[in-house]
Protein backbone atom coordinates (compact mmCIF):
# COMPACT_ATOMS: atom_id res chain seq x y z
CA UNK A 1 0.00 0.00 0.00
CA UNK A 2 1.44 3.61 -0.78
CA UNK A 3 -0.10 6.71 0.38
CA UNK A 4 -0.63 10.03 -1.99
CA UNK A 5 -1.39 13.12 -0.29
CA UNK A 6 -3.73 15.01 -2.46
CA UNK A 7 -3.09 19.19 -1.96
CA UNK A 8 -5.98 21.17 -2.05
CA UNK A 9 -7.03 24.93 -0.76
CA UNK A 10 -10.32 24.53 1.38
CA UNK A 11 -11.77 21.60 -0.97
CA UNK A 12 -10.11 22.93 -4.23
CA UNK A 13 -7.78 21.17 -6.20
CA UNK A 14 -4.75 22.81 -6.86
CA UNK A 15 -3.63 23.54 -10.70
CA UNK A 16 -0.52 20.62 -10.38
CA UNK A 17 -2.66 18.59 -7.53
CA UNK A 18 -3.60 15.70 -9.79
CA UNK A 19 0.27 15.17 -11.16
CA UNK A 20 0.81 13.09 -8.59
CA UNK A 21 -1.59 10.89 -9.63
CA UNK A 22 0.40 9.40 -12.72
CA UNK A 23 3.89 8.39 -10.73
CA UNK A 24 1.61 6.99 -7.90
CA UNK A 25 -0.27 4.98 -10.07
CA UNK A 26 3.07 3.32 -12.17
CA UNK A 27 4.65 3.06 -8.91
CA UNK A 28 1.91 0.95 -7.54
CA UNK A 29 1.61 -1.12 -10.78
CA UNK A 30 5.81 -2.12 -10.38
CA UNK A 31 5.25 -2.81 -6.73
CA UNK A 32 2.15 -4.80 -7.06
CA UNK A 33 0.26 -2.87 -4.70
CA UNK A 34 -2.82 -0.35 -4.43
CA UNK A 35 -2.47 3.05 -3.52
CA UNK A 36 -4.70 5.39 -1.02
CA UNK A 37 -5.52 9.40 -1.60
CA UNK A 38 -5.21 11.25 1.34
CA UNK A 39 -7.89 14.01 1.64
CA UNK A 40 -7.18 16.29 4.48
CA UNK A 41 -9.51 18.40 6.01
CA UNK A 42 -13.37 18.64 6.73
CA UNK A 43 -14.30 20.43 3.08
CA UNK A 44 -11.57 18.00 1.39
CA UNK A 45 -14.93 15.57 0.65
CA UNK A 46 -15.73 18.27 -2.73
CA UNK A 47 -12.54 16.65 -4.20
CA UNK A 48 -13.90 13.17 -3.93
CA UNK A 49 -16.15 13.16 -7.40
CA UNK A 50 -12.82 14.18 -9.17
CA UNK A 51 -10.27 11.77 -7.92
CA UNK A 52 -12.03 8.65 -9.20
CA UNK A 53 -11.56 10.22 -12.73
CA UNK A 54 -7.86 9.65 -11.88
CA UNK A 55 -7.76 6.14 -10.80
CA UNK A 56 -7.81 6.73 -7.22
CA UNK A 57 -9.92 3.59 -5.80
CA UNK A 58 -9.41 4.44 -2.40
CA UNK A 59 -9.30 7.48 -0.41
CA UNK A 60 -8.72 8.18 3.43
CA UNK A 61 -10.95 11.21 4.68
CA UNK A 62 -8.95 12.85 7.54
CA UNK A 63 -11.68 14.80 9.46
CA UNK A 64 -11.09 16.85 13.02
CA UNK A 65 -12.71 19.78 13.88
CA UNK A 66 -10.02 21.92 14.06
CA UNK A 67 -8.62 21.47 9.88
CA UNK A 68 -10.52 24.02 8.44
CA UNK A 69 -7.68 25.46 6.63
CA UNK A 70 -4.58 25.08 5.81
CA UNK A 71 -2.08 24.01 9.14
CA UNK A 72 1.26 21.90 7.36
CA UNK A 73 1.84 20.99 11.09
CA UNK A 74 -1.75 19.17 11.56
CA UNK A 75 -1.11 18.23 7.94
CA UNK A 76 1.83 16.51 8.47
CA UNK A 77 0.76 14.95 11.83
CA UNK A 78 -2.56 13.46 10.27
CA UNK A 79 0.12 11.84 7.48
CA UNK A 80 2.29 10.50 10.25
CA UNK A 81 -0.76 8.74 12.28
CA UNK A 82 -2.14 7.47 8.89
CA UNK A 83 1.70 5.70 8.13
CA UNK A 84 1.14 4.36 11.70
CA UNK A 85 -2.64 3.09 10.43
CA UNK A 86 -1.82 2.04 7.11
CA UNK A 87 2.04 0.90 7.41
CA UNK A 88 2.65 2.27 3.37
CA UNK A 89 5.91 1.65 1.99
CA UNK A 90 5.59 4.95 0.09
CA UNK A 91 4.32 8.02 0.73
CA UNK A 92 4.44 10.49 -2.09
CA UNK A 93 2.82 14.35 -2.93
CA UNK A 94 3.01 16.84 -5.60
CA UNK A 95 6.54 18.80 -5.30
CA UNK A 96 4.25 22.34 -4.89
CA UNK A 97 5.22 24.75 -1.89
CA UNK A 98 2.45 22.89 0.47
CA UNK A 99 3.51 19.40 -0.82
CA UNK A 100 7.42 19.92 -0.35
CA UNK A 101 6.61 21.06 2.96
CA UNK A 102 4.24 19.21 4.41
CA UNK A 103 6.56 16.04 3.61
CA UNK A 104 9.76 17.86 4.82
CA UNK A 105 7.66 17.96 7.75
CA UNK A 106 6.13 13.96 7.82
CA UNK A 107 10.35 13.36 7.25
CA UNK A 108 11.37 15.26 10.04
CA UNK A 109 8.84 13.54 12.84
CA UNK A 110 9.54 10.27 11.71
CA UNK A 111 13.33 10.85 11.23
CA UNK A 112 13.46 9.82 7.27
CA UNK A 113 14.91 11.31 4.35
CA UNK A 114 13.24 12.78 1.55
CA UNK A 115 13.68 13.17 -2.10
CA UNK A 116 11.85 16.33 -2.84
CA UNK A 117 11.11 16.80 -6.89
CA UNK A 118 11.71 13.58 -8.18
CA UNK A 119 11.09 12.81 -12.00
CA UNK A 120 11.73 8.78 -12.18
CA UNK A 121 11.04 6.14 -8.87
CA UNK A 122 12.42 2.58 -9.27
CA UNK A 123 11.31 1.16 -6.31
CA UNK A 124 13.55 -1.71 -4.28
CA UNK A 125 14.89 -1.70 -0.86
CA UNK A 126 16.09 1.54 -1.30
CA UNK A 127 14.48 3.35 -4.14
CA UNK A 128 16.49 4.40 -7.19
CA UNK A 129 15.27 8.06 -8.07
CA UNK A 130 16.05 10.37 -10.42
CA UNK A 131 15.63 13.94 -8.76
CA UNK A 132 15.47 17.77 -10.13
CA UNK A 133 18.47 19.91 -9.00
CA UNK A 134 19.11 23.52 -10.22
CA UNK A 135 15.41 23.71 -10.39
CA UNK A 136 15.37 21.47 -13.46
CA UNK A 137 18.64 21.99 -15.39
CA UNK A 138 20.39 19.10 -13.39
CA UNK A 139 19.46 15.82 -12.54
CA UNK A 140 20.56 13.66 -9.98
CA UNK A 141 20.05 10.13 -9.35
CA UNK A 142 20.11 9.04 -5.80
CA UNK A 143 19.33 6.11 -3.20
CA UNK A 144 16.32 7.22 -1.04
CA UNK A 145 16.17 5.11 2.02
CA UNK A 146 13.35 5.16 4.55
CA UNK A 147 10.51 3.35 6.23
CA UNK A 148 8.20 4.38 4.18
CA UNK A 149 9.95 6.16 1.68
CA UNK A 150 9.03 10.07 1.52
CA UNK A 151 8.89 11.91 -1.41
CA UNK A 152 7.23 15.02 -3.98
CA UNK A 153 7.35 14.49 -7.56
CA UNK A 154 8.14 17.47 -9.89
CA UNK A 155 5.81 19.89 -10.72
CA UNK A 156 4.92 19.81 -14.82
CA UNK A 157 6.63 16.63 -15.57
CA UNK A 158 4.01 13.99 -15.46
CA UNK A 159 0.65 14.71 -17.43
CA UNK A 160 -2.55 14.09 -15.13
CA UNK A 161 -4.57 12.00 -17.63
CA UNK A 162 -8.22 11.34 -16.77
CA UNK A 163 -9.29 7.54 -17.19
CA UNK A 164 -12.88 7.40 -18.00
CA UNK A 165 -16.18 5.41 -16.95
CA UNK A 166 -14.49 4.72 -13.43
CA UNK A 167 -15.81 4.07 -10.11
CA UNK A 168 -16.18 6.11 -7.48
CA UNK A 169 -13.47 5.50 -4.83
CA UNK A 170 -14.55 3.86 -1.56
CA UNK A 171 -13.70 6.70 1.16
CA UNK A 172 -12.77 5.81 4.91
CA UNK A 173 -12.76 8.09 7.46
CA UNK A 174 -9.69 8.87 9.53
CA UNK A 175 -9.70 10.90 12.77
CA UNK A 176 -5.99 11.98 14.04
CA UNK A 177 -5.21 13.21 17.54
CA UNK A 178 -4.10 16.63 16.88
CA UNK A 179 -2.82 19.51 19.74
CA UNK A 180 -2.50 22.98 20.00
CA UNK A 181 0.88 22.68 18.96
CA UNK A 182 -0.06 21.32 15.73
CA UNK A 183 -1.82 24.19 15.33
CA UNK A 184 0.73 26.82 16.03
CA UNK A 185 1.05 27.45 12.03
CA UNK A 186 -2.06 27.60 10.36
CA UNK A 187 -3.54 30.41 7.61
CA UNK A 188 -5.33 33.03 9.84
CA UNK A 189 -5.87 35.51 6.85
CA UNK A 190 -5.97 35.50 3.29
CA UNK A 191 -5.37 38.39 0.53
CA UNK A 192 -7.18 37.75 -2.65
CA UNK A 193 -5.55 37.72 -6.02
CA UNK A 194 -5.67 40.86 -7.13
CA UNK A 195 -7.41 40.08 -10.69
CA UNK A 196 -5.57 40.22 -14.21
CA UNK A 197 -3.79 37.40 -15.64
CA UNK A 198 -1.21 35.72 -13.59
CA UNK A 199 1.68 34.88 -15.33
CA UNK A 200 1.29 31.12 -14.15
CA UNK A 201 -2.17 31.04 -15.92
CA UNK A 202 -1.60 33.37 -18.92
CA UNK A 203 -2.09 31.40 -22.22
CA UNK A 204 0.29 34.09 -23.57
CA UNK A 205 3.93 35.76 -21.84
CA UNK A 206 6.26 38.17 -23.00
CA UNK A 207 9.02 38.62 -20.89
CA UNK A 208 12.04 41.20 -21.10
CA UNK A 209 15.70 41.25 -20.31
CA UNK A 210 18.49 43.61 -19.75
CA UNK A 211 18.30 44.55 -23.00
CA UNK A 212 14.61 46.20 -22.62
CA UNK A 213 16.66 48.86 -21.31
CA UNK A 214 15.30 50.65 -18.62
CA UNK A 215 11.61 50.81 -16.66
CA UNK A 216 10.14 52.45 -19.54
CA UNK A 217 11.41 50.67 -22.32
CA UNK A 218 8.24 48.04 -21.07
CA UNK A 219 5.51 49.46 -22.57
CA UNK A 220 6.51 47.89 -26.06
CA UNK A 221 6.07 44.82 -24.44
CA UNK A 222 2.98 46.07 -22.41
CA UNK A 223 1.33 46.52 -26.13
CA UNK A 224 2.49 43.86 -27.57
CA UNK A 225 1.29 41.50 -24.70
CA UNK A 226 -2.33 43.07 -24.84
CA UNK A 227 -2.29 42.71 -28.66
CA UNK A 228 -1.95 39.35 -28.28
CA UNK A 229 -4.28 38.61 -24.77
CA UNK A 230 -1.20 37.72 -22.99
CA UNK A 231 0.94 39.25 -19.63
CA UNK A 232 4.53 40.42 -19.11
CA UNK A 233 7.09 39.51 -17.48
CA UNK A 234 10.95 39.55 -16.74
CA UNK A 235 14.22 38.24 -16.10
CA UNK A 236 16.33 37.96 -12.60
CA UNK A 237 17.89 41.49 -14.03
CA UNK A 238 15.14 42.89 -14.22
CA UNK A 239 13.60 42.37 -11.01
CA UNK A 240 17.48 42.79 -9.33
CA UNK A 241 17.69 46.08 -11.18
CA UNK A 242 13.62 47.36 -9.84
CA UNK A 243 12.17 47.91 -13.64
CA UNK A 244 10.25 45.35 -12.71
CA UNK A 245 8.40 43.67 -9.68
CA UNK A 246 9.66 40.48 -8.09
CA UNK A 247 6.17 39.55 -8.77
CA UNK A 248 6.91 39.96 -12.81
CA UNK A 249 10.07 37.55 -12.11
CA UNK A 250 10.09 34.31 -14.49
CA UNK A 251 12.69 32.09 -13.31
CA UNK A 252 13.87 29.58 -10.65
CA UNK A 253 13.43 31.48 -8.10
CA UNK A 254 10.06 33.35 -9.58
CA UNK A 255 7.22 32.11 -11.83
CA UNK A 256 7.41 28.82 -13.64
CA UNK A 257 5.37 29.62 -16.51
CA UNK A 258 4.08 27.12 -18.94
CA UNK A 259 2.01 29.12 -21.77
CA UNK A 260 1.43 28.21 -25.56
CA UNK A 261 3.77 30.85 -26.25
CA UNK A 262 6.36 32.84 -24.39
CA UNK A 263 8.19 35.88 -26.25
CA UNK A 264 11.40 36.31 -24.77
CA UNK A 265 12.98 39.74 -25.42
CA UNK A 266 15.99 40.87 -24.91
CA UNK A 267 16.82 38.06 -22.87
CA UNK A 268 20.02 36.08 -23.07
CA UNK A 269 18.35 32.88 -21.29
CA UNK A 270 20.96 31.60 -18.48
CA UNK A 271 19.81 28.77 -16.55
CA UNK A 272 17.78 30.98 -13.70
CA UNK A 273 15.38 32.15 -16.96
CA UNK A 274 15.33 29.16 -18.62
CA UNK A 275 13.98 26.84 -16.22
CA UNK A 276 11.37 29.35 -15.56
CA UNK A 277 10.35 29.14 -19.02
CA UNK A 278 11.10 25.88 -20.45
CA UNK A 279 7.42 24.82 -19.64
CA UNK A 280 6.07 26.90 -22.72
CA UNK A 281 4.69 24.96 -25.43
CA UNK A 282 6.39 27.21 -28.07
CA UNK A 283 9.27 29.87 -27.38
CA UNK A 284 9.93 32.65 -29.73
CA UNK A 285 13.16 35.26 -28.84
CA UNK A 286 13.90 38.40 -30.23
CA UNK A 287 17.67 39.04 -29.40
CA UNK A 288 19.98 40.90 -30.86
CA UNK A 289 22.89 38.42 -30.30
CA UNK A 290 22.13 35.67 -32.84
CA UNK A 291 24.32 33.31 -30.11
CA UNK A 292 22.80 34.13 -27.22
CA UNK A 293 21.47 30.69 -25.47
CA UNK A 294 17.99 31.92 -25.52
CA UNK A 295 18.17 31.35 -29.72
CA UNK A 296 19.78 28.60 -29.87
CA UNK A 297 16.88 26.88 -26.98
CA UNK A 298 13.94 28.70 -28.65
CA UNK A 299 11.96 27.12 -31.14
CA UNK A 300 11.54 30.25 -33.34
CA UNK A 301 14.15 33.59 -33.38
CA UNK A 302 13.76 37.08 -35.11
CA UNK A 303 17.80 38.39 -34.46
CA UNK A 304 17.56 42.46 -34.30
CA UNK A 305 16.77 44.98 -31.63
CA UNK A 306 13.47 44.49 -29.85
CA UNK A 307 13.11 48.69 -30.26
CA UNK A 308 12.67 48.00 -33.72
CA UNK A 309 11.09 44.46 -33.63
CA UNK A 310 8.09 44.41 -31.39
CA UNK A 311 6.41 48.06 -33.09
CA UNK A 312 6.67 46.46 -36.34
CA UNK A 313 5.15 43.15 -34.96
CA UNK A 314 2.71 44.83 -33.39
CA UNK A 315 1.74 46.95 -36.49
CA UNK A 316 1.38 43.82 -38.15
CA UNK A 317 -0.53 42.35 -35.85
CA UNK A 318 -3.08 45.73 -35.57
CA UNK A 319 -3.39 45.56 -39.48
CA UNK A 320 -5.07 42.21 -39.12
CA UNK A 321 -7.39 43.73 -36.54
CA UNK B 1 15.64 43.40 20.50
CA UNK B 2 15.71 40.68 18.26
CA UNK B 3 18.78 38.18 17.89
CA UNK B 4 18.30 36.80 14.61
CA UNK B 5 20.43 33.31 12.88
CA UNK B 6 20.94 33.40 9.33
CA UNK B 7 21.89 30.47 7.40
CA UNK B 8 23.39 30.71 4.14
CA UNK B 9 24.93 28.26 1.28
CA UNK B 10 27.60 28.75 -1.26
CA UNK B 11 26.96 27.64 -4.64
CA UNK B 12 28.71 28.60 -8.12
CA UNK B 13 27.34 31.30 -10.03
CA UNK B 14 25.98 29.14 -12.88
CA UNK B 15 25.74 31.29 -16.59
CA UNK B 16 23.97 29.32 -19.28
CA UNK B 17 24.96 26.00 -19.02
CA UNK B 18 25.99 23.95 -16.52
CA UNK B 19 29.15 21.62 -17.05
CA UNK B 20 29.72 18.11 -14.67
CA UNK B 21 33.11 17.06 -13.79
CA UNK B 22 34.15 13.40 -15.23
CA UNK B 23 33.26 11.63 -12.36
CA UNK B 24 29.75 13.24 -12.61
CA UNK B 25 29.93 13.78 -9.04
CA UNK B 26 29.82 17.45 -9.03
CA UNK B 27 29.53 20.66 -11.09
CA UNK B 28 33.24 21.91 -13.10
CA UNK B 29 33.63 25.12 -10.86
CA UNK B 30 37.10 25.38 -12.44
CA UNK B 31 35.89 28.55 -14.76
CA UNK B 32 32.91 29.50 -12.31
CA UNK B 33 32.68 32.02 -9.23
CA UNK B 34 30.72 31.31 -5.77
CA UNK B 35 27.42 33.50 -4.37
CA UNK B 36 25.04 32.17 -1.85
CA UNK B 37 21.75 31.11 -3.28
CA UNK B 38 18.93 34.14 -4.24
CA UNK B 39 16.32 33.21 -1.55
CA UNK B 40 19.37 33.24 0.96
CA UNK B 41 20.83 36.38 -0.19
CA UNK B 42 17.19 38.05 0.59
CA UNK B 43 17.57 36.38 4.09
CA UNK B 44 20.54 37.66 5.25
CA UNK B 45 18.86 41.23 3.48
CA UNK B 46 15.62 40.83 5.81
CA UNK B 47 18.00 39.97 9.23
CA UNK B 48 19.45 43.58 8.71
CA UNK B 49 16.90 45.45 7.95
CA UNK B 50 14.71 43.81 10.98
CA UNK B 51 17.66 44.38 13.04
CA UNK B 52 17.86 48.11 11.82
CA UNK B 53 14.15 48.47 13.05
CA UNK B 54 14.06 47.01 15.95
CA UNK B 55 17.61 46.80 17.13
CA UNK B 56 19.26 43.70 17.80
CA UNK B 57 21.63 40.98 16.67
CA UNK B 58 22.72 39.43 14.03
CA UNK B 59 24.52 36.13 13.06
CA UNK B 60 25.40 34.66 9.50
CA UNK B 61 25.98 30.72 9.56
CA UNK B 62 27.24 28.31 7.02
CA UNK B 63 28.70 25.23 5.96
CA UNK B 64 30.44 24.62 3.87
CA UNK B 65 34.13 24.17 2.45
CA UNK B 66 37.07 26.63 3.95
CA UNK B 67 35.66 29.26 0.95
CA UNK B 68 32.83 29.62 2.42
CA UNK B 69 34.33 32.54 4.70
CA UNK B 70 34.02 34.30 1.84
CA UNK B 71 30.30 34.13 1.76
CA UNK B 72 29.73 34.94 5.34
CA UNK B 73 32.36 38.07 4.48
CA UNK B 74 29.25 39.12 2.17
CA UNK B 75 27.08 39.13 4.55
CA UNK B 76 29.32 40.22 7.08
CA UNK B 77 29.93 43.35 4.65
CA UNK B 78 26.17 43.85 4.02
CA UNK B 79 25.66 44.34 7.98
CA UNK B 80 25.42 40.95 9.78
CA UNK B 81 27.35 41.45 12.62
CA UNK B 82 28.95 37.88 13.80
CA UNK B 83 29.54 34.72 11.69
CA UNK B 84 29.61 30.70 12.06
CA UNK B 85 31.74 28.57 9.63
CA UNK B 86 30.97 24.76 9.95
CA UNK B 87 33.77 24.04 7.69
CA UNK B 88 33.93 20.68 5.73
CA UNK B 89 36.23 19.13 3.69
CA UNK B 90 33.58 16.60 2.15
CA UNK B 91 31.32 18.16 -0.89
CA UNK B 92 28.34 16.01 -0.42
CA UNK B 93 26.31 16.60 2.58
CA UNK B 94 23.12 15.88 2.08
CA UNK B 95 20.18 17.45 3.72
CA UNK B 96 19.29 15.53 6.91
CA UNK B 97 22.86 15.44 7.58
CA UNK B 98 23.12 19.36 6.78
CA UNK B 99 20.27 19.80 9.00
CA UNK B 100 22.01 17.58 11.98
CA UNK B 101 25.21 19.48 12.34
CA UNK B 102 23.31 22.94 12.00
CA UNK B 103 21.08 21.91 14.69
CA UNK B 104 23.98 20.76 17.13
CA UNK B 105 26.08 24.22 15.92
CA UNK B 106 22.76 26.49 17.11
CA UNK B 107 22.23 24.30 20.13
CA UNK B 108 26.28 25.02 21.44
CA UNK B 109 25.60 28.83 20.10
CA UNK B 110 22.92 29.40 22.27
CA UNK B 111 24.16 27.68 25.45
CA UNK B 112 27.37 30.26 24.96
CA UNK B 113 25.00 33.37 23.53
CA UNK B 114 21.73 33.03 24.21
CA UNK B 115 18.78 32.32 22.43
CA UNK B 116 18.04 32.80 18.71
CA UNK B 117 14.43 35.06 18.53
CA UNK B 118 14.07 34.67 15.03
CA UNK B 119 15.64 31.72 12.41
CA UNK B 120 15.90 32.43 8.77
CA UNK B 121 16.90 30.14 6.03
CA UNK B 122 16.37 30.31 2.25
CA UNK B 123 13.44 28.05 1.04
CA UNK B 124 15.16 25.67 -0.82
CA UNK B 125 18.82 25.89 -1.89
CA UNK B 126 19.46 27.09 -5.62
CA UNK B 127 21.96 23.85 -6.29
CA UNK B 128 20.08 20.57 -4.01
CA UNK B 129 16.91 21.86 -3.80
CA UNK B 130 16.19 19.95 -1.06
CA UNK B 131 13.14 21.65 0.71
CA UNK B 132 13.95 20.27 4.29
CA UNK B 133 17.03 21.97 6.14
CA UNK B 134 14.82 24.92 7.51
CA UNK B 135 11.75 22.59 8.45
CA UNK B 136 14.37 19.83 10.42
CA UNK B 137 15.80 22.33 12.74
CA UNK B 138 12.63 23.84 13.55
CA UNK B 139 11.36 20.13 13.98
CA UNK B 140 14.35 19.25 16.48
CA UNK B 141 14.46 22.48 18.34
CA UNK B 142 10.83 22.46 18.76
CA UNK B 143 10.55 25.99 17.12
CA UNK B 144 7.14 26.62 14.78
CA UNK B 145 8.46 27.13 10.72
CA UNK B 146 6.51 29.07 8.32
CA UNK B 147 8.11 28.53 4.44
CA UNK B 148 8.40 30.34 1.46
CA UNK B 149 7.80 33.62 3.01
CA UNK B 150 7.90 37.33 0.99
CA UNK B 151 6.88 39.34 4.12
CA UNK B 152 7.69 39.82 7.87
CA UNK B 153 6.62 42.45 10.59
CA UNK B 154 7.78 41.47 13.75
CA UNK B 155 5.77 43.06 16.67
CA UNK B 156 7.22 42.42 20.21
CA UNK B 157 7.03 38.63 20.44
CA UNK B 158 4.63 37.75 17.52
CA UNK B 159 5.59 38.04 14.01
CA UNK B 160 3.38 38.08 11.01
CA UNK B 161 4.50 36.41 7.95
CA UNK B 162 2.86 36.47 4.09
CA UNK B 163 3.69 34.04 1.38
CA UNK B 164 2.09 33.78 -2.00
CA UNK B 165 -0.30 31.67 -2.86
CA UNK B 166 -1.94 31.18 -5.99
CA UNK B 167 -1.65 34.75 -7.12
CA UNK B 168 -2.99 36.18 -3.47
CA UNK B 169 -1.34 35.75 -0.14
CA UNK B 170 -1.67 33.47 3.09
CA UNK B 171 -1.02 35.04 6.22
CA UNK B 172 0.54 33.22 9.09
CA UNK B 173 0.97 34.74 12.68
CA UNK B 174 3.14 32.99 15.28
CA UNK B 175 4.46 33.99 18.30
CA UNK B 176 8.77 33.87 18.40
CA UNK B 177 10.83 32.39 18.54
CA UNK B 178 10.33 30.97 15.49
CA UNK B 179 12.07 29.48 11.75
CA UNK B 180 11.15 31.44 8.60
CA UNK B 181 12.22 30.20 4.87
CA UNK B 182 12.43 33.02 2.70
CA UNK B 183 11.44 33.34 -1.02
CA UNK B 184 13.22 35.89 -3.16
CA UNK B 185 11.12 38.80 -3.72
CA UNK B 186 11.07 39.29 0.23
CA UNK B 187 13.55 42.38 -0.25
CA UNK B 188 15.66 43.69 -3.12
CA UNK B 189 19.19 42.98 -1.45
CA UNK B 190 21.33 45.88 -0.80
CA UNK B 191 25.42 45.98 -2.17
CA UNK B 192 27.74 46.01 0.99
CA UNK B 193 29.36 49.60 1.05
CA UNK B 194 33.11 50.18 1.05
CA UNK B 195 33.10 50.73 4.47
CA UNK B 196 30.70 47.67 4.87
CA UNK B 197 33.23 45.63 3.61
CA UNK B 198 36.33 46.95 5.56
CA UNK B 199 34.69 46.70 9.22
CA UNK B 200 33.81 43.18 7.51
CA UNK B 201 37.26 42.05 7.50
CA UNK B 202 37.75 42.73 11.20
CA UNK B 203 34.79 41.09 12.20
CA UNK B 204 35.12 37.50 13.91
CA UNK B 205 34.51 34.07 12.16
CA UNK B 206 33.82 32.01 14.51
CA UNK B 207 34.50 27.70 13.25
CA UNK B 208 33.62 24.67 13.93
CA UNK B 209 34.92 21.23 12.23
CA UNK B 210 31.50 18.54 12.00
CA UNK B 211 32.26 15.00 10.70
CA UNK B 212 31.04 13.87 7.74
CA UNK B 213 28.29 11.41 7.76
CA UNK B 214 26.39 9.15 5.18
CA UNK B 215 23.05 11.00 4.27
CA UNK B 216 20.36 8.39 3.73
CA UNK B 217 19.21 10.52 0.91
CA UNK B 218 22.25 9.25 -1.14
CA UNK B 219 23.67 11.12 -4.35
CA UNK B 220 24.74 8.18 -6.89
CA UNK B 221 25.66 10.61 -10.10
CA UNK B 222 24.41 13.77 -11.72
CA UNK B 223 23.62 14.11 -15.38
CA UNK B 224 22.74 16.97 -17.85
CA UNK B 225 19.01 16.74 -19.11
CA UNK B 226 19.44 16.17 -22.69
CA UNK B 227 19.21 19.61 -24.35
CA UNK B 228 17.56 19.53 -27.78
CA UNK B 229 20.45 20.40 -30.16
CA UNK B 230 18.26 21.57 -33.08
CA UNK B 231 18.09 25.52 -33.17
CA UNK B 232 15.80 28.00 -33.74
CA UNK B 233 14.09 28.70 -36.87
CA UNK B 234 15.74 32.32 -37.94
CA UNK B 235 12.12 34.20 -38.55
CA UNK B 236 13.81 37.09 -40.22
CA UNK B 237 16.16 39.90 -38.84
CA UNK B 238 15.03 43.19 -37.72
CA UNK B 239 11.73 44.82 -38.23
CA UNK B 240 10.87 43.00 -41.29
CA UNK B 241 10.74 39.78 -39.74
CA UNK B 242 7.25 41.04 -38.13
CA UNK B 243 4.96 39.49 -41.14
CA UNK B 244 7.15 35.99 -41.03
CA UNK B 245 6.10 36.16 -36.91
CA UNK B 246 2.43 36.85 -37.79
CA UNK B 247 2.63 34.20 -40.07
CA UNK B 248 3.87 31.76 -37.54
CA UNK B 249 1.51 33.13 -34.78
CA UNK B 250 -1.58 32.22 -36.96
CA UNK B 251 0.29 28.95 -37.48
CA UNK B 252 0.35 28.09 -33.62
CA UNK B 253 -3.15 29.48 -33.30
CA UNK B 254 -2.12 32.87 -31.12
CA UNK B 255 -3.63 35.37 -34.15
CA UNK B 256 -6.18 34.78 -36.35
CA UNK B 257 -6.87 36.22 -39.42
Amino acid sequence: MNLVLIEHDQGKLSKTAMEVLIPARDLAKKTNTRFAAVLIGDNALSVVDTLQYYGVKKVYHVKHGRLDDYAPDAWAESVVQLIQKANPQTVLAVGSDRGNEVMARVAAKTNNPMAANCIAIEPGEKYRVTRVRWGGSLFEEAWLDGIPKLLTVATLTFESAEIPGSEKPETEEFVPELSDKDFRVRVTRRIPPEGGVSLSDARVVVGGGRGVGSKEGFALLEELAELLGGTVGGSRVVTNLGWRSHADQIGQTGTRISPDLYIACGISGAIQHWVGCMGSKTILAINSDPEAPIVTKADYAVIGDLHEVIPALCAEIKKMK
Amino acid sequence: MPNILVCVKRVPATGARIVLTEDEQAINTRYLGFTVSPHEECAVEEAIRQIEKHGGQSTVLTLGPEEAAEQLRDALAMGIDEAVLLQTDVDDWGPMVTAEAIIRAIQSRQQEKGAFDVLLFGNESADNGGYQVGIRVAHALDLPCITGIKGLEIQGNTAVARREAAGGWEIFEVSLPAVFTVKEGINLPRYPSFKGKMSAKKKPIAQQNPVWKQDRLQKIRLESPIVETESAVILGKGPEAAPHVVQMLKEIGIVVS
